[in-house]
């Protein structure tokens, strides 16, 4: 056998050695522990904070009990209001974006990545300089004599709605952006040329032809919006707690690892299973909403 | 684009007035925190005069500085190995056809779609049941399982614009895979890689919800320290370390900005 047929199957056999350590990690950090989640959600939950199993129904009973209901409600109403509001005002700033062009389109990109890329607490936080007892808008009022004192703007729906929309709004602005830069302009020059005023091309053209972006907007908006906790921990009180806030107590206040997991398991079907739908009825894959 | 947009869509008065409701919007926050970690008054509603106070509180803050030490460390680690496996799985998808290969793809791809609050509890059950206590080590594991699918996809997208037929010709002169690893792929796909990698530092230096769930006693992250800092009490440091990080941003992003937009005239001219 010479160098070169002997190099050839070495290359072939180089799939397995590319193969195996990423195959290897995925097997060992996400499949076990999801086998590991489903176990534990029918297990028991043991005195000392641990867990024992024992196959039964009792915590899928219990997590649709009015109180955890409630929630559940409450987070879909939240998911479904930021998504809408971030859509509302995202596409707009998209679409404006996409229509310039040199500097300025360089500039007003720097300007949605940077709350994009800085840190998400801090953006968070930021509110409360706004909405805080001491922030801007009381002291403000204060100081003109307006109320005496201030208002508590922070820890209600409207606060967590409002660090919601803040928080994900660029999710939605960039690959809404991505795919009206991807819309050949001669079409839309074509539609105009043809007598369509710009609002029956922008209804008719321009808005089914973003619509790969729009739905990467809306998945990347929605998922971590039912997954939230760190908002309503930060900016609610507790009649803003969602779905994450009761699992995230689960886990580490009331250590009641089984009814944590069932909840856990809850909220993955509610993700996974319209995603799933959706990819498959579209018949788009995972890779292309992602990319 | 840089075709002239003479027919001037996305120019109405109500794209226009919403785009700078939308920018005020992002801004106000961060620019009312900007400038109150100037203030000398504890508290915002007073302006006490312009001081630096908080940044010397901040700089003496020795538990500050070892979050970022931990931080940068964590960062750092899990970076190489999630670029490293990263690249590996993007080769291994671009290249060869096997019988499980949507399988293993759209597995790999599952931790960029769950919510990241699941993906927390699915590793701290695994380091439960194997007895890794949570510390360094548990929290850069974690950032290496995030990451991968982020690098991956990264270079599977330079991997687009690369021709494979090159690495074949390789090995019909007789290259070893190693050598056509090094001398024709990598070079090809070197920016594909350090994007990613980029891309998985700035992640794993950003993770709070992921990092909450996987991290021990001793093992503060700055996401974390930021956290418990807002928990427990605002102080006006706070409004210093975001000023600070904002900067940060600022300049790393400005400086991916500048390289980005010479390579892409290299590649023009």
């Amino acid at each position: 056998m010479d160098t070169s047929s002997q190099n050839n199957l070495l290359y072939r056999s180089s799939k397995y050695y590319l193969l195996l350590p990423s195959y290897f990690w995925v097997i060992v950090f996400f499949i076990l522990p999801l086998i590991l989640l489903f176990t534990i959600s029918f297990a028991s939950k043991q005195t000392y904070g641990g867990y024992e199993i024992n196959f039964h129904l009792d915590n899928y009973a219990r997590a649709i009990d009015p109180i955890y209901l409630k929630i559940a409600i409450r987070t879909f109403f939240y998911s479904i209001t930021t998504t809408i509001f971030c859509f509302l005002l995202g596409y707009p700033i998209a679409y404006y974006i996409s229509f310039t062009d040199g500097f300025k389109k360089v500039v007003l990109m720097f300007l949605i990545l940077l709350p994009f890329w800085t840190n998400f607490l801090i953006r968070v936080y930021s509110w409360n300089t706004i909405l805080g007892s001491y922030g801007l808008i009381n002291s403000s009022l204060i100081s003109l004599g307006v109320i005496d004192t201030p208002f508590d703007l922070l820890n209600n729906y409207i606060s967590v709605n409002i660090g919601l929309l803040y928080g994900e709004l660029p999710y939605m602005v960039l690959p809404i952006v991505a795919s009206i830069d991807r819309i050949d302009r001669s079409i839309l020059e074509a539609s105009s040329d043809l007598g369509a005023s710009k609002y029956y091309t922008f209804f008719n053209v321009t808005l089914p032809l973003s619509m790969p972006g729009i739905i990467s907007g809306v998945v990347f908006v929605l998922i971590p919006t039912l997954g939230q906790f760190v908002i309503p921990d930060l900016l609610g009180g507790n009649d803003s707690f969602m779905i994450g806030n009761i699992i995230t107590n689960q886990f580490i206040v009331v250590r009641d690892w089984p009814f944590g997991s069932t909840l856990s398991v809850y909220m993955m079907g509610f993700v996974m299973i319209p995603l799933y739908l959706y990819l498959r009825y579209s018949k788009l894959s995972l890779n292309s909403v992602i990319s | 684009m840089s075709r002239k947009n003479d027919l001037k869509f996305g120019r109405g008065k109500s794209v226009i007035l919403l785009t700078i409701v939308g920018f005020i919007f992002l801004y106000t926050p961060i620019i009312v925190l900007i400038i109150y970690s100037f203030n000398y008054s504890r508290f915002s509603s007073t302006w006490g005069g312009w001081s630096l106070q908080w940044y010397y509180k901040l700089f003496d803050d020795s538990s500050m500085w070892l979050a970022i030490k931990n931080s940068l460390l964590i960062g750092i680690v899990s970076t190489i190995f999630a670029t490293i496996l990263g690249t590996m799985s993007a080769l291994v998808i671009k290249r060869f056809v096997f019988k499980t290969k949507t399988l293993f793809t759209n597995l790999l791809f599952v931790p960029i779609v769950i919510p990241e609050i699941v993906l927390g509890i699915l590793l701290l059950l695994l380091y439960n049941l194997i007895k890794l206590e949570l510390g360094l080590t548990s929290i850069i594991l974690a950032h290496i399982t995030f990451s991968i699918p982020f690098v991956t996809l990264v270079v599977l997208n330079n991997l687009k614009n690369f021709d494979s037929t090159i690495e074949e010709v390789g090995m019909d002169l007789g290259a070893t895979p190693w050598q056509i690893f090094w001398k024709i792929t990598f070079p090809n796909i070197s920016t594909g890689i350090l994007a990613g990698a980029l891309l998985a530092f700035t992640l794993s230096i950003e993770d709070f919800t992921i990092t909450f769930f996987t991290s021990g006693p001793g093992a503060t992250t700055l996401p974390l320290k930021i956290y418990s800092m807002i928990k427990f009490g605002i102080t006006p440091e706070i409004n210093a370390i975001s000023t600070l990080l904002v900067l940060f941003t600022t300049i790393i992003l400005g400086v991916m900005y500048f390289i980005l937009n010479k390579q892409e005239k290299k590649i023009l001219t």
